[in-house]
């Protein structure tokens, strides 16, 4: 290595150090450290205690809790994650339209997603209160009488869902963006083709599209599973447990109980159950995401 | 939908087509409009129910069906906040908070950012890739283990968990700050170290300033990102006196639970200086987003 090359790895080291430690200090090492820790009773109190395999065993054989949280983070994750990419698509290519006041449509779909979690819950909370809330007197308006929401076992959860939803301008703003990626051109010659508006949208905007989608599915994914703050503060997982999501589970056990070695075991299957899916979702790719520079390599 | 621009023929049957195609044009448009002030509504209403009931006399909050104009206007439960908790101090913790996290972020973020777009080091492209996965590792999995590492250090309690770590900077922000430098032409640094400047002087000197695009982006999400908060605070700091924005909303919610004016009012103060810090930077943000968002 030449002097100058060497003086420049070096200085390169300086530069990226930072990160470096940052990546030893909390995410590396705390990863080896949970998947140590998830083997032991720990209790902070007292040192912690090798018990092998045993809190997995206790998860998986005798823990209803564990069983309940991992159905609510499911089910939630299974109804929100569509609802999410179509809604989102479908306010995207709303947005796309050129219609006069644009920008200020967009702005306003976004502000949902920069809004603190504690207040946007409070104020649902008001919003979905049974006698006096907004959502029941609209319901009301077409003769339904609301339930209960937060009080309700049964509504508990779609409450929550609805709450997730109005955020859906955030995914809608990076759709926005794939969408104005998409050469004109190829619109206009399926135009001339006598392709109508739906053929355009099969054929030409979704397929396109698939790159975004793709990568929108799997950062939702991962969000989903991390939902925390609107259950804790709404209803704390209640009511029945109907809102009993998984990282709930996981800080009661570990700052409530502090069974930290339980915890670990907990955050360490989530984490496996994360990564699964997300595979499938990447395996599956080749069949539905289209990527422009992988076909072109098809024709040559 | 990019209708090409009508062609030049006039009368017979294609001058039927372009009459058809320019009702069907005005169709579209009001049914996007209608459409639009329809998803308009969902997304203000809430906003506006906050406002209303932050202005809203006790007897009149609880009417069923609700009024929406507050008749009187109302101005004691904003007061009456303050009364409640201390606000102003949970406004000065965050700012502190905030403070430390944006400069730690923006120099992490420019320092690492600049070392993987424009020097070579063994190992480099290994270590970026690296970077990019721990995007997809989710934080519950490293959060116990950083408590404790953070419990040992005596640190608990303070605000040196919910800072330091900005310091070594986020993969997101390093992402997106090394993509914006990779566009810039590497001509430039040749050119200033012709002319004699050192490394750090060409990334201090002549790429930043061509980088505040990106800058605003991490300032702006580091800002929303610390005001917004809730976990982090809820696991590190537990004395009354320490408490955040977010955690003192949910104090105050403990204390009255069904006072929903005074809530209300809280959360309206709550949720204006991120809606303020969006609004000033709300164009460089969503382009940020969505170039990020597509480059996955």
């Amino acid at each position: 290595m030449s002097p100058r090359a060497r003086r420049e790895a070096v200085e390169g080291y300086i530069c990226i150090s930072p990160w470096l430690v940052g990546f030893v200090m909390f995410v590396a090492g705390p990863i080896l450290a949970s998947l140590l820790l998830s083997l032991t009773y720990w209790d902070i109190g007292s040192p912690p205690r090798w018990v092998g395999l045993q809190n997995y065993v206790e998860i998986f054989t005798d823990d209803k809790d564990f069983v309940q949280a991992l159905k609510v983070t499911l089910t939630y994750a299974v109804v929100t994650l569509p609802l999410h990419l179509v809604l989102g698509l479908a306010l995207s290519l709303l947005l796309n339209l050129r219609l006069r006041g644009m920008n200020f449509y967009r702005t306003l779909f976004y502000i949902p997603a920069v809004l603190p979690i504690v207040a946007v819950t409070m104020l649902w909370i008001w919003i979905f209160n049974p006698e006096f809330g907004v959502i029941n007197h609209i319901l009301s308006l077409v003769g339904i009488e609301g339930p209960t929401w937060f009080h309700s076992p049964r509504w508990a959860l779609p409450a929550l869902m609805l709450l997730g939803l109005w955020g859906v301008g955030g995914g809608a703003v990076i759709y926005l963006a794939g969408l104005q990626n998409i050469p004109p051109h190829l619109y206009e010659a399926a135009e001339i083709d006598g392709a109508n508006v739906w053929r355009r949208f099969w054929r030409i905007t979704l397929p396109l599209l698939t790159p975004t989608l793709f990568f929108q599915l799997v950062l939702n994914l991962i969000a989903t599973f991390q939902v925390f703050t609107q259950s804790y503060i709404a209803t704390e997982g209640g009511p029945l447990q109907a809102t009993f999501f998984y990282m709930l589970y996981i800080y009661s056990k570990a700052f409530g109980t502090l069974r930290m070695g339980y915890g670990s075991a907990l955050a360490w299957i989530l984490t496996l159950i994360i990564l699964g899916v997300t595979l499938l979702v990447f395996r599956s790719s080749p069949h539905w995401v289209y990527y422009e520079a992988e076909r072109r390599k098809e024709d040559a | 939908m990019n209708v090409p621009s009508s062609t030049t023929y006039r009368g017979g049957w294609l001058g039927q087509l372009r009459w058809n195609r320019r009702v069907r044009g005005r169709l579209v448009s009001v049914a996007a409009h209608f459409f639009m002030v329809l998803f308009s509504l969902v997304f203000l209403i809430p906003m506006l129910w906050m406002v209303s009931t932050s202005f809203k006399s006790r007897a009149q909050t609880w009417l069923f069906p609700p009024e929406w104009i507050p008749n009187p206007v109302v101005w004691e439960h904003f007061p009456r906040i303050f009364e409640i908790a201390p606000v102003l101090l949970f406004f000065q913790n965050t700012m502190i908070i905030v403070f430390w996290n944006v400069l730690g972020q923006v120099l992490s973020t420019c320092l690492v950012a600049f070392g993987f777009a424009r020097l070579r080091f063994p190992g480099r492209d290994v270590l970026f890739i690296l970077l990019i996965a721990t995007l997809m590792i989710p934080y519950q999995v490293t959060l116990i283990p950083t408590f404790i590492l953070f419990k040992l250090f005596g640190w608990i309690n303070t605000f040196l968990p919910l800072t330091v770590p900005a310091f070594t900077g986020s993969a997101f922000f390093i992402f997106l700050m090394r993509q914006y430098l990779m566009s810039i032409p590497f001509d430039l640094d040749d050119a200033a170290r012709m002319d004699g400047c050192n490394t750090f002087q060409v990334l201090f000197f002549i790429l930043l300033p061509l980088c505040i695009p990106p800058l605003v982006i991490v300032l702006v999400f580091t800002f929303i990102g610390v005001w917004n908060d809730f976990l982090g605070p809820l696991i590190y700091l537990n004395e009354n006196s320490k408490y955040t924005i977010a955690l003192g909303l949910n104090l105050l919610r403990g204390r009255n639970r069904t006072d929903y004016n005074v809530l209300m009012a809280a959360s309206l103060l709550a949720v204006l200086p991120t809606l303020i810090v969006y609004f000033l930077a709300q164009n460089k943000l969503i382009g940020g987003i969505a170039s990020v968002g597509l480059k996955g």
